[in-house]
């Protein structure tokens, strides 16, 4: 190895602090012949010279495992941009499978409440999922709000739910935390809905009272663009 | 693959081939002069009957492909029209529908085989491995084609299953929506499971290969649980294997075809007839009945991230087995204990299965929990027990000697044999 390889070596070490070991120790191996295949030969293997004297070029100490080679530093380096390479040609091939931008464009829906009549829950279709736009009874409101934060699992005041002075309307997407079923209105032990696939029950807010489901039934971003319009999204 | 041939082929043009490509050599090694033990019963041909339903599912698939459309709008009517209007393409789709369920009653029978016998313990770790990972990609590509003729139980299965995902912490939602393609199952989703469910039999292909080839480099293991020790220990693969094996996929064929034929829809689920309506949930919704132990275990467990670890736990917890049951006998033959064991896991299993397909409420949730308990006692702490205390009875000599009947026993080996 010439001074200059050590030089280098050492100048890597100086740039790069994580490979500041490998300096000293390259020079170190400075006094084995270079050869081409130094260093390549982890496993011993004789190699024929000209003086026609077989040597055993892998018992240098880069061997014993000890010795990192300025070679090594070159496939570490080398493995490193492969790596980098390989992972910036996979990202377009995953992330071809995330929703792309026509499924994004119909990211909004227009409804008119006016038809809804009290006490009914419609369902409408936003983003494909069900979205439950429910027209609470004076009851129904009353029961949501005065439910104890501690008797829920995941605890939200019926408040942070709607909006303030339209409180009789509950919009909720109309997929159950669980697995993903649609829960079905004015059912369950709280009259909110019940899901059939594994039994979960939601209350008049669309909060989870019982069951497998850990999370309340998700309010969507919604906007009332007039006092009976809202536009979901 | 191992094995001794000196095949040489008699016609010339085939002795020219094969010094260029020693295939016929190959196959002559591996499926004729192979060595089997003498001893293997009828629970060893399901490995042969499983490559036969994976040629039958790919057949018969190729050709459904030919005529179903994969859109939300044509996937429901184009697999009505395979059934009504394209020639024999009710058999071809009640072939591939029930070839599934077919597929599974073989493998189930294939790997309680490896568990009563002890198929998976040393040499044959990386074995073993290789079928579940088969069995973990066959889960996938039922799983993937049961969506496509868009149904109300594709499309809710596929949002139940998908929908595990979501019990990740923190990464859940995104890696669902990247599975949709969307914000729901929807379009993108049916489009990428056809594209999936058609290149995942291949990769099946591929990996029975490794199967096939690690079975050969360490020989089949056998009723007895012994090693092979000499030539009278093994009979050559033709005729005795290749009859044996025949035979059994004729009875097992007419099986099938008593499904295909009489009750084609017997295994299937009756709302899958209802094209797929995003809007309303079927009141009970199951998975195919190959799904249904691991649904129970699902269901069993009240947390949402609980049990759907304990769902893929209790699959991933097989590749595991090797390093669980430490015991030097192989077969249950020779271990007393284990061997009662082994049926009241059978029994425990399929009483899972039932429990997965009764609605999740009342007793059959406190019964799912027990199952479910005792399915992960049964690995973790009776088997790695059983290792070191059961006393195993002698074993014979040699496969010859369990054969003809010679009682000249081994040395019994030792409690805690290890
Ligand atoms: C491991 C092998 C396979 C298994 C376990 C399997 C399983 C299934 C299942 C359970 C269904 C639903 C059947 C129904 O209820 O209608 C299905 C449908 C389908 N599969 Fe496969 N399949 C396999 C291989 C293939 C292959 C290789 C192809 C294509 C090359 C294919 C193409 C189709 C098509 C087009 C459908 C939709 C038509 C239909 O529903 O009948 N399958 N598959
Ligand atoms: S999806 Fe609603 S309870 Fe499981």
């Amino acid at each position: 190895m010439t001074l200059e390889a050590f030089n280098r070596g050492a100048a890597i070490g100086r740039i790069l602090p994580i490979f500041a070991g490998f300096a000293p120790r390259i020079g170190a191996t400075a006094d084995v012949q270079a050869s081409p295949f130094r260093g390549v030969l982890l496993e011993a293997r004789p190699l024929r010279r000209d003086d026609g004297k077989d040597r055993n070029l892998a018992t240098t100490k880069t061997m014993n495992g000890e010795q990192p080679t300025r070679r090594d530093f070159l496939y570490i380096a080398t493995g490193a941009v492969g790596a980098v390479g390989a992972a910036a040609v996979a990202w377009p091939l995953v992330h071809q499978m995330n929703p792309d931008a026509s499924v994004q464009a119909l990211a909004s829906t227009e409804v008119d409440l006016s038809p809804i009549a009290e006490g009914q829950i419609v369902t409408v279709k936003w983003r494909g999922k069900p979205v439950f736009i429910s027209h609470r009874t004076k009851a129904e409101i009353q029961a949501a709000e005065a439910t104890p934060l501690r008797d829920l699992p995941d605890p939200q005041p019926d408040s942070a739910r709607v909006q303030k002075g339209k409180e009789q309307w509950l919009i909720v997407v109309g997929v159950c935390t669980h697995l993903g079923c649609v829960p079905l209105g004015h059912q369950g032990d709280y009259k909110g809905w019940f899901c059939p696939c594994h039994g979960s029950h939601y209350d008049t807010s669309g909060r989870i009272r019982k069951g497998p489901a850990p999370a309340n039934l998700v309010v969507p971003s919604y906007t009332f663009t007039s006092d009976t319009m809202v536009r979901i999204g | 693959m191992s094995g001794p041939s000196n095949f040489k082929p008699k016609s010339a043009i085939l002795q020219w081939t094969e010094r260029r490509l020693p295939i016929l050599g190959l196959m002559h090694s591996s499926f004729v002069a192979y060595p089997t033990p003498r001893n293997l019963n009828y629970w060893w041909t399901f490995g042969g009957i499983l490559s036969f339903c994976l040629g039958v599912q790919i057949i018969t698939g190729i050709v459904l492909a030919m005529h179903y459309t994969p859109t939300v709008a044509g996937a429901f009517e184009s697999v009505e029209h395979i059934m009504r209007d394209v020639n024999y393409g009710w058999l071809i789709r009640y072939v591939h529908a029930n070839g599934a369920s077919m597929f599974f009653i073989a493998v189930y029978i294939h790997i309680f085989r490896g568990l009563y016998y002890g198929s998976y313990k040393e040499p044959r770790e990386i074995l073993w491995i290789l079928g579940v990972i088969i069995f973990l990609l066959m889960m996938a590509t039922a799983f993937m084609g049961y969506v496509l003729p868009w149904g109300q139980m594709s499309f809710w299965g596929a949002t139940v299953i998908t929908n595990l995902f979501s019990a990740l912490p923190g990464v859940g939602p995104k890696i669902v929506e990247l599975l949709w393609g969307g914000y729901s199952v929807d379009q993108p989703t049916l489009q990428r499971f056809f594209s999936l469910h058609y290149l995942l039999p291949f990769m099946i292909a591929g990996v029975v290969v490794l199967h096939i080839w690690a079975l050969h480099e360490v020989g089949q293991n056998n009723p007895a649980g012994i090693d092979v020790k000499s030539d009278k220990d093994t009979v050559p693969f033709t005729p005795y294997a290749t009859a044996k094996d025949n035979f059994a996929m004729i009875c097992f064929m007419i099986f099938f075809a008593w499904f295909v034929f009489y009750i084609p829809n017997y295994l299937g689920h009756a709302d899958n007839y209802i094209p797929a309506n995003p809007l309303q949930t079927p009141t009970h919704i199951v998975p195919e009945w190959y799904f249904l132990p691991f649904y129970a275990i699902l269901r069993a467990i009240p947390s949402k991230l609980g049990g759907v670890m304990a769902m893929f736990g209790s699959i991933a917890l097989l590749a595991f087995l090797p390093w669980l049951d430490r015991a030097k006998t192989r077969s249950a033959r020779y271990r007393p204990l284990f061997k009662q064991f082994f049926w009241v896991f059978v029994i425990v299993c399929i009483g899972l299965g039932w429990l997965g397909s009764k609605p999740a409420e009342g007793a059959y949730v406190i019964a799912s929990r027990i199952l479910t308990a005792y399915y992960f006692i049964h690995f973790l702490v009776i088997l790695p027990l059983l290792s070191y205390y059961e006393k195993p009875a002698p074993v014979p000599a040699s496969i010859a000697d369990s054969v003809l009947g010679n009682q000249p026993l081994a040395p019994a080996r030792v409690k805690g044999s290890r």
